[in-house]
């Protein structure tokens, strides 16, 4: 469907959280600097299988991964993975915005400095670069010292996402991450995706069916754990292929 | 790479070893308990423990016998009890479901106050003002009794079974309350036939906890329960407690005597008292699902 | 709130309730009129005559400091490590079910079966004697229950996200505890455990067995010493002094050093951990 090389690959997964199993016998090839949308009824896997593409699902107790994902061909399910190095190569956006209760600078500069950047001007140079690409460098500048709990919900996820930015990630992994905002946030944020589309390969959950049409290349619809179409955005939403996301496309259910 | 592999390993090792000190702690006191105590159990045998008297110290023979050292703590406990219940669940009650906030605000840490005073304070307050007071009011010979002992007792578990209990009442989902309002029964009648009904397992267990408080407590009982060690159900009597006994003697035996041993009998004996309570109220509370 | 019965109930319930209240006031009022007559700096700052009937209480004064820092020593940083693996490490096994059960049994073991306990292991098995060092140990052992569970609580209250995050960023686990877990927990984990202590320091049945000395009208020089503490003394003083009548004012005044100590040392705990968990409001 799209000619890159695939970002990622992944090839029949399966995921369980003790004896329940949540996805089943995923398959997709996820290509680069491209926005992919996950979309589905809550419930139906999409946020988990976000989270097994940078390992997040690992600290959670009992949870059992089979099938592999490749990203740039390695295995990230190989025994003697390094996960840290892992998610650094993956950033993740979650629902909630969560700063740091740091100053803003801090929280940008909290990805570099546990990779060891230590000089100060090359950690003011990458917080500069990093605010400036999440488009929030203007409203900051001036307080990069305050507190960042004191900046407003949109504000708050555009600093997360210049924080993920902070640590160069390849791939760039966003929980639904408009959920929690207003209209005008929202369209900020969305506008801010559609800014890096060309630079990272952006992998956003979403329940906002209009926001994935927006923002998106690709959109894969999940139901009950399993992968039921995944094709361009814009044929999923004018010309889908299976009954059951044409039903959750039109409102039928979700 | 591999370095901060094996640091991370190295911390989470030092954090398991530091989190099963507990279980090592428990493991030897059931250990040491059990290596002095065993000795008696031995030699002269624990027959001599079902002995009506306990007399350790004698020209003739020595009277190991653990009755009226348990009769002893089930006059205080049950006296103390007797005391607790009504106050702490009535309190209890009160301030979860009538106080106004800015009187809950006083009357939560105030209480918890209680819970703070030492021991030993509460039991010279017992022996120079209480006991005194209990002997008049009663006209005893002495004030030195299972009463008082039991009053200063419930004192020390009316804060822990008045915060469990409260805390039971206020997890009483409000849907329940409200039915209960809106079929037309007043506020009172709600909190009586409705709140208080659907919290008791969790007031149980606060008893429960309190009451392992009560047996388990040292000092207050040794200075004003009078330590005699008589097999009596009488209140009014002096009363000799395990704890006190324990306290109280072990510092005049020889290491390794008989004496010795029979103490840690009674230590055994104790714990394992309290185990069956606290253990019972964990199991309450966990049914109920009043505790995570 | 209309009819006579159900206006008698309030009443009831009020009743009990003020009544443990006051009864509460009473008790501390009754130390704090008696005890400060006799309360002066030369009662705090001189050693005791005559087994404890006359001069000062300075050598309990110490003894209970030292016996509370040792346990603080030990106590700490075991909880907090205990805290530590349970709240970010543990998994739902076996060893993870076992230590809960062990923490909710220590719990409840009483006073003075640490005593015997404390008796049986460190004066005796390792041979310290009755010591600070035996003392201390057996009430650290004491709180550690409560020093975990405080610290446990503390760390919960820390908002999952901020892990996550961290752990996003490519943190190891033990950055993302040192960077973003502990910073915020910190001030909850000590003053959580300093309620714990102030409870410990005004304990004696642990020490009764395991640490504490009648009359010593000097200083302890290590921590192999014996030593005079506040609980102990009180009791000495008020049931086993030849002429308690006599030495009453003596024993009101410890019995305000003690009650102030550990309430003082409560209350400071409270008033810090609430301006903490203003603080850091999430």
């Amino acid at each position: 469907m799209v000619n890159d090389t695939p970002k990622i690959q992944v090839q029949t997964l399966n995921f369980f959280y003790g004896p329940t199993q949540a996805l089943f016998d995923i398959t997709m090839d996820i290509p680069p600097r491209r926005v992919t949308a996950l979309i589905g009824p809550s419930g139906c896997g999409k946020s988990t299988f976000l989270r097994t593409l940078n390992r997040m699902n690992d600290i959670i107790d009992g949870a059992r991964v089979t099938g592999e994902v490749l990203i740039d061909d390695n295995n990230i399910y190989a025994p003697g993975t390094d996960v840290v190095r892992l998610r650094r190569n993956v950033g993740m956006v979650f629902q909630k915005s969560n700063p740091f209760p740091k100053s803003i600078f801090d929280n940008i500069a909290y990805g570099p400095r546990i990779h060891g950047v230590k000089k100060q001007a090359e950690l003011v140079e990458i917080v500069e670069r990093s605010l400036t690409r999440a488009a929030l460098w203007d409203e900051v500048k001036d307080r990069l010292h305050k507190n960042a709990m004191g900046l407003s919900g949109g504000q708050q996820q555009r600093l997360c996402i210049a924080r993920a930015l902070a640590v160069d990630p390849e791939i760039l992994l966003m929980d639904e991450p408009a959920s929690a905002l207003d209209p005008k946030s929202t369209a900020r944020v969305e506008e801010l995706i559609g800014e890096l589309r060309d630079q990272y390969t952006i992998v956003i959950v979403t329940h906002n069916m209009q926001q994935a049409a927006r923002v998106s290349d690709l959109t894969a619809f999940f139901y009950e754990g399993e992968l039921i179409e995944f094709d361009r955005t814009n044929r999923i939403y004018t010309n889908p292929a299976k009954k059951q996301t044409e039903d959750y496309i039109t409102g039928r259910f979700g | 790479m591999a370095q901060r592999q094996w640091q991370e390993k190295a911390i989470h090792l030092t954090l398991v070893a530091m989190a099963t000190t507990s279980l090592l702690v428990v493991a030897l006191i059931f250990l040491f308990l059990g290596k002095e105590a065993i000795p008696f159990l031995q030699e002269p045998g624990i027959a001599r423990l079902l002995d009506r008297q306990w007399m350790p110290v004698s020209f003739q023979l020595e009277h190991f016998g653990l009755l009226p050292l348990l009769s002893g703590s089930l006059v205080v406990t049950l006296t103390a009890t007797l005391i607790t219940v009504p106050f702490s669940v009535m309190a209890a009650i009160y301030i979860a479901e009538i106080a106004r906030p800015l009187e809950r605000e006083f009357l939560k840490p105030f209480i918890e106050l209680l819970a703070s005073i030492p021991s030993v304070v509460l039991g010279f307050f017992g022996l120079v003002v209480l006991a005194p007071l209990v002997k008049g009011l009663f006209g005893l010979p002495s004030g030195l009794n299972g009463l008082t002992g039991g009053l200063l007792l419930a004192l020390m578990a009316i804060p822990t079974v008045i915060s469990i209990s409260e805390d039971a009442i206020m997890s009483v989902p409000r849907h329940l309350k409200q039915a209960s309002l809106a079929l037309g029964a007043s506020e009172l009648q709600t909190i009586l036939k409705v709140t208080v009904p659907a919290a008791l397992p969790g007031i149980i267990a606060a008893i429960m906890l309190g009451m392992g408080r009560i047996v388990g407590e040292t000092m207050v009982v040794m200075m004003v329960t009078g330590n005699a060690a008589l097999v009596t159900l009488n209140p009014f009597q002096s009363v000799r407690t395990m704890t006190a006994t324990i306290a109280a003697e072990m510092g005049e035996v020889s290491f390794g005597s008989v004496h010795y041993s029979a103490l840690f009998c009674v230590g055994v004996v104790l714990m394992l008292v309290t185990f069956v309570l606290n253990l019972g109220a964990q199991r309450v509370l966990k049914r109920y699902g009043m505790m995570s | 709130m209309n009819n006579p019965g159900e206006r008698l109930t309030y009443l009831g319930l009020r009743l009990a309730t003020y009544g443990v209240v006051l009864v509460i006031g009473y008790i501390l009022a009754d130390i704090i009129w008696h005890g400060i007559p006799a309360l002066n700096w030369a009662f705090l700052s001189t050693p005791p005559q005559q087994s404890g009937g006359a001069g000062g209480i300075l050598p309990a004064i110490v003894g209970t400091f030292y016996l509370v820092s040792g346990t603080l020593l030990v106590a700490l940083p075991l909880g907090i490590g205990g805290a530590l693996y349970l709240s970010e490490y543990a998994t739902r096994n076996r060893l993870t079910m076992a230590i809960r059960l062990a923490i909710s049994t220590l719990a409840g073991v009483p006073s003075i079966v640490f005593g015997l306990f404390g008796l049986g292991l460190f004066v005796i098995f390792c041979n310290f004697g009755a010591s600070i060092l035996a003392g201390a140990l057996t009430l650290a052992c004491m709180v550690l229950p409560t020093i975990i569970v405080a610290c446990e609580e503390a760390l919960l209250a820390v908002p999952q996200g901020l892990r996550s995050s961290s752990l996003a960023l490519g943190a190891t686990k033990w950055q993302t505890i040192r960077t973003n877990v502990l910073p915020y927990s910190l001030p909850g984990m000590l003053t959580g455990t300093i309620l714990a202590i102030g409870r410990a320091a005004g304990e004696t049945a642990p020490i009764l067995l395991t640490a504490a000395a009648f009359f010593l009208p000097r200083l302890p020089g290590s921590i192999f010493d014996q030593v005079m503490a506040l609980p102990y003394h009180l009791y000495i003083l008020a049931t086993q002094h030849p002429e308690a009548e006599k030495v009453r004012p003596m024993q009101y005044a410890t019995a305000l050093v003690l009650l102030l100590l550990v309430l003082g040392i409560t209350m400071g705990a409270t008033i810090l951990r609430s301006k903490f968990r203003k603080k850091y409001r999430w």
